[in-house]
């Protein structure tokens, strides 16, 4: 990693975590007010990516290298490896209940031909 | 799906391929480099959707069968478990092919992963079978839908008749 | 290379072996995949089974995935537990036994419910998946691992939910769940983040010896404990569950009744082992309390006016989690305080520990007495049947049993649970075991009313020809009906060996350190 990033990353501090904290109200707040079932999927996966963000960004270290033995070089810190074994395995399930959620739609647009969540209410009292 | 242009084919003809043999060296370098078995396999799967948005689902059911791909999936399941009990007298996922720190190494270059590199090759081949599997039951989904061809053949769940 | 060692890690691999080798087995007839399924889910029975064995004299069971050290020791001496770790004591051998009857049950019933519908494949690999999911948030030691159970058991559900695709409410039913699951699920990885930051550990034995109590750690308890609660089907976000259970196919709402019973486990282990300090005899243990009435009064107040059995038997499930909510506040409230534990907390938490294992059996056994009458006339409306009793006969004893069991008549296990949740939330306030008893009437009403209306009365035309429902449903009903029947005639027994040994392994937050930090 070059000098230039590893500055510009130490002087924005700790407000990559408030990226973090906007990314996932946003996406909660769409999750609640879209009607669209499509749109609402994207929030999902907008709060998950924000939550991978997360558990990465806990793993950076100052001036950190990456996490295997005979690539980093000389560099005296690594970042951690464990919150990027967690992310890859929050990314995989990310991708699996996405590709579910997805074809769930498509079985829901076919049974009652919209996308609309106001109009899918058979299921009530 | 319609065929697209000739344009699209060509570069997708060249990219396709293309991905295929990144993917496979993502997946056999997922020892000591970023990468894996699911990284590569989900790159080795985008052939798939290359191919199907570019030929058309006709086109390419002609020659590509999801049978394949199931048998890639149980294959890479199969296989990740039994390396997985290699390392049984100890413990399940034991990396018992591995040479301990301290034994002898022969190059600086090579570390010794053990079972890790067979997982890897494990898991490409169940990631390669399953992402596939998954864009083409939403194909044929949404072909179900635009023919009205039913659900594939499923006897009715709601309405049986006894 | 000795077997009894490797108890926990059969727990997890017999399951996904059966859900990896599904399609071979799938692909060789009827039989062959029937005496597969049958087969795999009794070797899981008795790897649970042989657990209990080991853990109820007191020890408990640690077992580390890939090496035999759970901890890393850098070259500079500083050691991490970093390594995938299952932790087995009483407790949670208790939820295993559970989840491993109820399978079972579900496995035998299912051969027969399943066979005149397409799509067996599936079916039984997202069962074997789901069996995984729970038993694995019961054996886990580790809050991370725990996560991905939970996703693993969430992403069978959905599957399973909406196993009928030509069915619009099943589809939509699957897609409500899914929505509210998936959001909880990265609130639940947001706090397990926190947690990783301040700490730099998952396992929860490690977590727990490093705790301080601090605002963080408030916000972090706040967050596990709405989203387990949440998942258990607590009363606030409860609108989920008599939509999925009424949906589902039977055999499998017999199993989901238990993977709610494993998420209510993980928010007892959360409470009891990792956050004491702050859980223990104030405002969390009132929430719960709080909780556990609300659950438990709207719950059957919504039940009352269902027409329809398996959404009727939906919300019932959640006036019962409530019980155990109630039950494990009270216990909460005496936490930290031995004359309070001595006089009604180490009682109600015996009582709630008692109402799992109960509610385990008795609920999943009406959910497949809900699943045969729909497979004997094809409706689940209660207005449109009737007379039935003469026709299935062993599913009407089954039913009366169970209906019995849950509206907590006095021979039966449901009375001896509910009245240790009575007796000693009359210590903390008499206003408690009246809601609960309120609440205990009302179920009774209401199951009197589905009795009735399903068995009893003149024969309906349309039903004169219904038969009783094969043989393989019937074994899958009477295995929990064994089970309701010995917990009804032996409590004593199960309440000396099982749940007061439960009971005292969740008080035990230093055994449960040491198990994993012993050598450190």
């Amino acid at each position: 990693m070059t000098d230039s990033i590893v500055r510009t990353l130490d002087s924005v501090g700790n407000a990559s975590y408030f990226v973090v904290a906007l990314l996932a109200v946003m996406a909660l707040f769409a999750v609640v007010t879209q009607k669209n079932m499509i749109k609402i999927c994207i929030s999902i996966a907008i709060l998950g990516s924000s939550v991978n963000l997360f558990l990465v960004l806990l793993g950076y270290r100052h001036g950190g290298e990456i996490p295997i033995y005979f690539l980093k070089g000389a560099a005296e810190t690594m970042v951690l490896p464990t919150p990027q074994c967690l992310t890859l395995t929050a990314i995989v399930i990310a991708l699996a209940t996405t590709a579910l959620m997805l074809s769930l739609i498509i079985l829901l647009h076919k049974h009652y031909g919209t996308l609309d969540i106001d109009e899918i209410r058979r299921l009530r009292g | 799906m319609k065929p697209l242009s000739v344009i699209v084919t060509s570069i997708c003809d060249v990219f396709a391929w293309f991905m295929i043999v990144f993917g496979v060296y993502v997946i056999n370098n997922g020892h000591n480099t970023p990468g894996g078995g699911f990284q590569g396999g989900a790159i080795v799967a985008t052939f798939l959707s290359f191919m199907l948005v570019a030929y058309g689902g006709k086109r390419f059911f002609a020659w590509a069968r999801a049978g394949v791909y199931g048998f890639l999936e149980f294959v890479g399941l199969a296989a990740f478990f039994v390396f997985g009990c290699f390392g049984f007298p100890r413990s399940f996922f034991f990396n018992s092919l591995a040479i301990p720190l301290g034994g002898q190494v022969l190059s600086e270059w090579i570390p010794y992963c053990g079972t890790i590199s067979l997982m890897n090759v494990a898991v490409g081949f169940e990631v390669v079978g399953a992402l596939s599997l998954v864009v083409i039951e939403m194909y044929e989904s949404i072909h179900m839908i635009d023919t009205g061809a039913g659900m594939g053949g499923e006897r009715g769940h709601d309405r049986f008749d006894r | 290379m000795n077997l009894s060692d490797h108890l926990p890690a059969f727990l997890v691999m017999i399951p996904l072996l059966g859900a990896f080798l599904t399609p071979l087995a799938a692909s060789f007839g009827k039989t062959v995949r029937s005496v597969f399924f049958v087969l795999f889910m009794s070797l899981i029975l008795l790897t649970g089974i042989s657990i209990c064995a080991s853990t109820f004299g007191g020890n408990i069971l640690v077992y580390v995935m890939g090496a035999e050290n759970f901890s890393l020791t850098l070259p500079s001496g500083m050691s991490y537990p970093v390594r995938i770790l299952f932790e087995i004591d009483a407790a949670g051998a208790l939820m295993i036994l559970c989840v491993a009857i109820a399978a079972f049950a579900g496995a035998l019933f299912s051969v027969a419910y399943m066979d005149r519908f397409s799509g067996w494949k599936r079916f039984m690999a997202l069962y074997f998946l789901l069996s995984a999911g729970a038993l694995g948030m019961c054996a886990t030691g580790d809050l991370f691992n725990f996560f991905v159970f939970v996703e693993v058991s969430s992403i069978a559900s959905f599957g399973l939910v909406a196993f009928w695709r030509d069915k619009p409410e099943a589809i939509e039913a699957g897609f409500k769940y899914m929505l509210v699951s998936q959001i909880a699920a990265m609130l639940l990885l947001i706090a397990i983040g926190t947690l990783y930051g301040k700490y730099n550990a998952v396992n929860m034995g490690a977590l727990s010896s490093m705790m301080r109590y601090g605002t963080l750690e408030r916000i972090v308890l706040a967050i596990l404990i709405s989203v387990l609660a949440f998942k258990c089907g607590a009363f606030p976000i409860h609108t989920w569950m008599p939509d999925a259970y009424a949906e589902t196919p039977s055999g499998v709402t017999c199993l989901l009744v238990t993977v709610s019973q494993a998420s209510f486990y993980g928010l007892i282990r959360v409470c009891f082992s990792l956050f004491p300090g702050i859980a223990g005899g104030g405002m969390v243990a009132w929430i719960l309390i709080v909780l556990g009435c609300m659950s438990m009064f709207f719950g059957v107040l919504m039940a009352v006016v269902q027409h329809e059995i398996k959404r009727l038997m939906g919300y019932h499930s959640i006036s019962q989690v409530g019980y155990m909510l109630l039950a494990m506040g009270v216990g909460l409230l005496a936490l930290g305080n031995g004359e309070k534990m001595a006089e009604y907390g180490l009682t109600a938490m015996k009582g709630g520990l008692f109402h799992v294992m109960n509610y385990s059996f008795y609920k999943a056994l009406l959910f497949l007495c809900a699943g045969a009458l729909y497979y004997a006339t094809g409706t689940r409306d209660l207005d449109k049947m009737g007379g039935l009793a003469r026709n299935m006969p062993w599913t009407a004893g089954m039913f009366v049993i169970a209906a019995s069991a849950i509206s907590g008549l006095p021979p039966f296990n449901g009375f001896m649970s509910k009245w240790m949740i009575y007796e000693s939330s009359f210590a903390v306030h008499p206003i408690l075991p009246a809601v609960a008893m309120i609440t205990s009437v009302l179920t009774l009403a209401s199951f009197a009313k589905v009795f009735q209306a399903a068995f009893l009365g003149p024969a309906k035309a349309d039903f004169v020809a219904v038969r009783e429902v094969p043989a393989f449903m019937l074994a899958g009903m009477a295995v929990l009906t064994v089970m309701t029947l010995l917990l009804t005639l032996f409590p004593g027994w199960f309440t000396g060996n099982l749940f007061e040994k439960a009971a005292e392994a969740l008080l035990n937050q230093r055994g449960y350190i040491d198990a994993v930090l012993g050598g450190m």
